[in-house]
């Protein structure tokens, strides 16, 4: 069973409704047991990173979840603000990130823009994988629906394991051991995003 | 190459999908269900949802419609009509809606707004502006489907709009719509190099060459059409279209 995280933070079901649809067994839940139990976990968030932490360490199930990623290492997938959470801190408000992945996230750096791009980065992009990673497999010319002003900036480049290009390339996606995060919307793209969770779901 | 958002715009009356040409003589175009799933099937970069009647009959958005619809689009939908409280935009929000739009709330309420970008973040919330010239020839917003001037300029409502914590502004010509003679480029042009957030083009696209002149000559970061989906030309039958992946990579992202 897959468990998507509930913790008071927007567009939970859309995740639901695209698992539903390609046949992976999940449940939508804030209880601790549930977490506990989980064989997966997707961790979603959606608008100010200080705002997601402050309702995720209040959520009821927390405690369980250091323990079911850190020591049970259960496959985890942070989307969106989720996948920044993983991080150590955000430019965006005081609170600290979960740290599970070494570094930051950052604004835009809007000299670095094109002319005419503007922030946030809000529309399809094209994303280059890094070879061997199991969530992109079988997915050609994967592209995906972003929308953030934000993005992350990992310590160890060997731990990013997919980039996009906006102004210049930042990490599309990161994992390290059962800690993965893709900061752009695969409930909201399509095939791409079916094939991606359902490699998430079968192949970790 | 640079991808632009093109987005099909439905507009919702009652239980059905209708299409009008400058906002009037809405014809009967079919069931919204068929049609997002239609779009689904043709991979399309995002929805745009607008009960039209809704403000005016003074109705609240019709949730049970919205989460039929949001279950069955696997991309980003936004959603507008009859937002006037920021409860509302919660339930819309947990349906599986992206993002809200609001029009008329924005020019009666513009506190709504911010309440709606504190709460949701400001890419939640897309502020929807229906422009006309009145009769001395100056651009104006209109509301109620197009019958009421407000006397607001589009590019002073449009940044007090973004001030406020709008992060999208969908700017819609009233002359233009389903005309097929390309958007207007002037008044977009204006707004959107006068504003920090994205703009999205809508009224009177005909094919991908206007969508290509929105971006170049109007500045806007997407593009939005509604009978160029809905209809075949030249008698405007129902044919629910998108243009396919190689067309739009080779006719206008590459160009761009």
């Amino acid at each position: 069973m897959v468990v998507i995280l509930d913790y008071g933070i927007g567009n939970v079901y859309s995740i639901y409704n695209m698992l539903k649809k390609i046949g992976v067994e999940a449940e939508v839940s804030s209880d601790a047991g549930k977490v506990k139990r989980a064989a997966k976990i997707i961790l979603p968030g959606v608008g100010h990173f200080s705002y997601c932490m402050q309702q995720l360490k209040k959520a009821s199930f927390f405690y369980e979840l250091e323990e079911k990623i850190l020591g049970n290492k259960t496959p985890v997938l942070g989307v969106c603000v989720g996948c920044q959470m993983l991080m150590e801190r955000s430019e965006e408000g005081n609170e600290k990130g979960l740290g599970w992945i070494k570094g930051e996230v950052i604004r835009f750096k809007e000299n670095e823009l094109v002319p005419g791009q503007k922030i946030p980065h809000m529309g399809w992009s094209d994303v280059q994988p890094a070879t061997g990673c199991n969530l992109y497999r079988d997915i050609e010319n994967p592209r995906f629906y972003f929308v953030h002003s934000y993005h992350l900036s990992c310590t160890d480049a060997s731990e990013v394991t997919a980039t996009c290009l906006y102004g210049y390339p930042f990490p599309a996606s990161v994992a390290t051991d059962n800690i993965m995060g893709v900061q752009f919307h695969p409930e909201k793209s399509h095939r791409f995003g079916m094939k991606l969770y359902e490699n998430f779901a079968r192949l970790y | 190459m640079k991808r632009i958002r093109v987005i099909p715009v439905l507009l919702l009356k009652g239980d059905g999908l209708v299409k009008s040409v400058a906002f009037k003589n809405h014809k009967y175009v079919g069931d919204p269900i068929n049609a997002v799933k239609i779009f689904n099937e043709k991979e399309v970069d995002e929805l745009s949802l607008i009960d039209i009647t809704a403000s005016r009959e003074g109705r609240k958005p019709n949730m049970k419609k919205i989460r039929e619809i949001a279950s069955e689009a696997f991309m980003p939908v936004s959603y507008g009509g009859g937002i006037t409280q920021v409860d509302e935009v919660q339930e819309i929000l947990f349906a599986g809606i992206e993002k809200v739009i609001v029009n008329k709330s924005a020019v009666q309420n513009p506190n709504l707004i911010s309440d709606i970008a504190e709460k949701f973040g400001s890419q939640s919330i897309m502020v929807s502006i229906d422009v006309k010239k009145n009769i001395w020839g100056k651009y104006r917003v209109y509301t109620d489907g197009a019958t009421k001037d407000t006397g607001l300029h589009p590019v002073q409502f449009a940044k007090d709009c973004v001030q406020k914590g709008a992060g999208e502004i969908l700017l819609t010509s009233i002359v233009h719509d389903g005309t097929y003679k390309g958007f207007d480029l002037e008044i977009t042009h204006a707004v959107a190099s006068a504003i920090s957030v994205p703009l999205v083009a809508c009224g009177g696209a005909g094919s991908l060459t206007d969508f290509f002149n929105a971006v170049k000559e109007g500045n806007a970061s997407a593009v939005a059409a509604g009978s160029m989906f809905v209809f075949q030309r030249p008698h405007n039958a129902v044919l629910i279209s998108y243009p396919s992946q190689e067309a739009l990579i080779r006719q206008l992202y590459s160009t761009l």
